[in-house]
């Protein structure tokens, strides 16, 4: 239970993608009918994708990841003034954070919102941030650790008047909510394609057609020039698949079910606001216990679960998310996240119910927690 | 697939032997290193300079409990000089293929033992 990390691919979307392994190969570039055949695939692609964006279609770049995306974005962006000011958040994703902690290195000012106690970025603290020289305001749709939808369409109205360009990372709202960029307002928009049944190693990024990026790497004539490089066919025609036939989610019963049973669990809180929440998300605070602790010995079991702390692989901090929110370093490393996907059975979450209370008994025993 | 962590680490994180809180210890060592979550208690009990009873309780990860869990093991039953002398690195040595970023927790077993010793000095 950790669709928040990845999807597996759908059937459908796989289907779409295996001619163009081995049979419709052809360089998109080439002139010849095999690059014309793979060109069509691409913009075909492409049309899927402005449709579920309610974008046009050369207003759609595709790139290597979602990583990608944010780096041109935010990257591209400041390249064009002289002394920019970005604002962020707190508890954006690394993909969104680091890149403006390397920008601040090249002496590019960037201000970093502090979420309220729910896990929510206030407007309020936007409008007092902004500056004369403010360019961009990268702020994410939904958060990945908490699962919190941001008020991403009152921030475009706020932008939009101030004439200062605002990019959001959406990645983990697509299966979710609305993403209607002209409604919304947004100027960039990055999406992931193996958070939505696609395949890995594709993201996208939404620039509105008036908008100037700088590109950030340099050859062909790719992407606009903007993502240079033979593009990754079969990847593109299985996102674009994944888009069309792409559902919003119906977690949400099962999700409240399990949740339900959780906070059953003495002492145990969730962390982040409930109501403004993507229905597949969980993340809660079991005192008592570590978190990769209990990752570890539920996934002896079978289940999969996610830590704000990235502990094993060398980063001993505790969740920035958590601990923007105000929270101290016991709970950041005392919470787990657990997010559902559309394959996930009412039997599955029984399951992980009970083994995760049986799981918290056993640790908070080695723990001597009472 | 293999577990995250090697057979022995998964072995004393899952089965710890030495787990439990001793009703009247002789010395108690607290530790803590917040910044990676890590709570660890010893407690001994301790008959004629020799470790008789230890136990342990741990709130961290994986490695921190097989490390709180291994060290009791090497100091159960030994003279309390020879107690002292057990180092992080016997600690990693009997866990094997510890991962770099979590020396940290066998180091915090060998403070907890440590202070649980000199508490035990301290009352005599």
């Amino acid at each position: 239970m950790d669709y928040a990390a990845t999807t597996p691919v759908d059937e459908k979307v796989k289907e779409a993608m295996l001619p163009f392994f081995s049979r419709s190969f052809g360089n998109p570039s080439s002139l010849h009918s095999f690059g014309r055949e793979t060109r069509k695939a691409i913009e075909d692609s492409r049309e899927k994708t402005a449709d579920f964006l309610n974008a046009s279609a050369e207003e759609i770049i595709f790139t290597g990841s979602a990583t990608e995306a944010n780096n041109m974005a935010i990257r591209g962006v400041v390249a064009n003034y002289k002394k920019p000011h970005i604002i962020t958040s707190q508890i954006e994703h690394p993909a969104v954070l680091r890149t403006c902690q390397a920008l601040e290195k090249e002496g590019i000012e960037v201000t970093y919102l502090k979420p309220d106690q729910e896990g929510i970025i206030s407007l309020r603290s936007l409008k007092e941030e902004i500056k004369e020289n403010t360019a961009l305001v990268t702020i994410m749709t939904v958060n990945n650790e908490v699962g919190t939808i941001q008020p991403i369409k009152e921030i475009a109205e706020l932008l939009k008047e101030k004439d200062i360009i605002f990019h959001t990372d959406a990645v983990q709202a697509a299966n979710h909510l609305d993403l209607n960029v002209k409604e919304l307002g947004i100027d960039l928009l990055t999406l992931s394609g193996h958070k939505f049944y696609g395949p890995k190693g594709i993201g996208i990024l939404f620039k509105r057609n008036s908008l100037s990026l700088k590109p950030l790497t340099f050859g062909g004539h790719q992407e606009r020039g903007l993502r240079p490089g033979t593009e990754n066919v079969p990847a593109i025609v299985g996102l674009g698949k994944a888009l069309e036939i792409l559902e919003k989610g119906k977690e949400k019963e099962l999700r409240d079910k399990l949740l339900k049973k959780l906070l059953e669990i003495e002492r145990v809180k969730l962390n982040g606001s409930l109501k403004k929440r993507v229905p597949n998300n969980i993340n809660v605070y079991i005192p008592g216990i570590e978190g990769e602790a209990l990752l570890v010995m539920l996934d002896e079991q079978g289940l999969a679960v996610s830590t704000g702390s990235a502990c094993s692989s060398g980063d001993l901090k505790a969740s920035h998310v958590l601990k923007a929110m105000g929270f101290g370093d016991e709970r950041a490393h005392s919470s787990i996240r657990i997010t559902l996907g559309k394959y996930t059975t009412e039997e599955e979450i029984e399951r992980a119910g009970e083994i995760i209370k049986e799981t918290v008994e056993k640790l908070r025993k080695t723990s001597g927690y009472k | 697939m293999k577990s995250l962590y090697s057979k022995k680490i998964m072995d004393r994180f899952l089965n710890p032997r030495n787990m439990g809180k001793l009703a009247n210890p002789d010395g108690i060592g607290d530790t803590e290193n917040l910044r990676c979550g890590d709570i660890m208690r010893i407690g001994i009990k301790v008959e004629d300079n020799v470790i008789k009873e230890i136990k342990f309780e741990t709130l961290g990860c994986a490695p921190a409990i097989a490390s709180s869990d291994m060290i009791c093991e090497l100091a159960k039953g030994k003279t309390l000089e020879k107690a002292k002398k057990i180092k992080y690195e016997d600690i990693v040595d009997k866990l094997g293929e510890l991962p770099p970023p979590k020396i940290h927790c066998t180091q915090l077993a060998e403070k907890a033992l440590k202070m649980a010793i000199k508490d035990y000095e301290k009352k005599q």
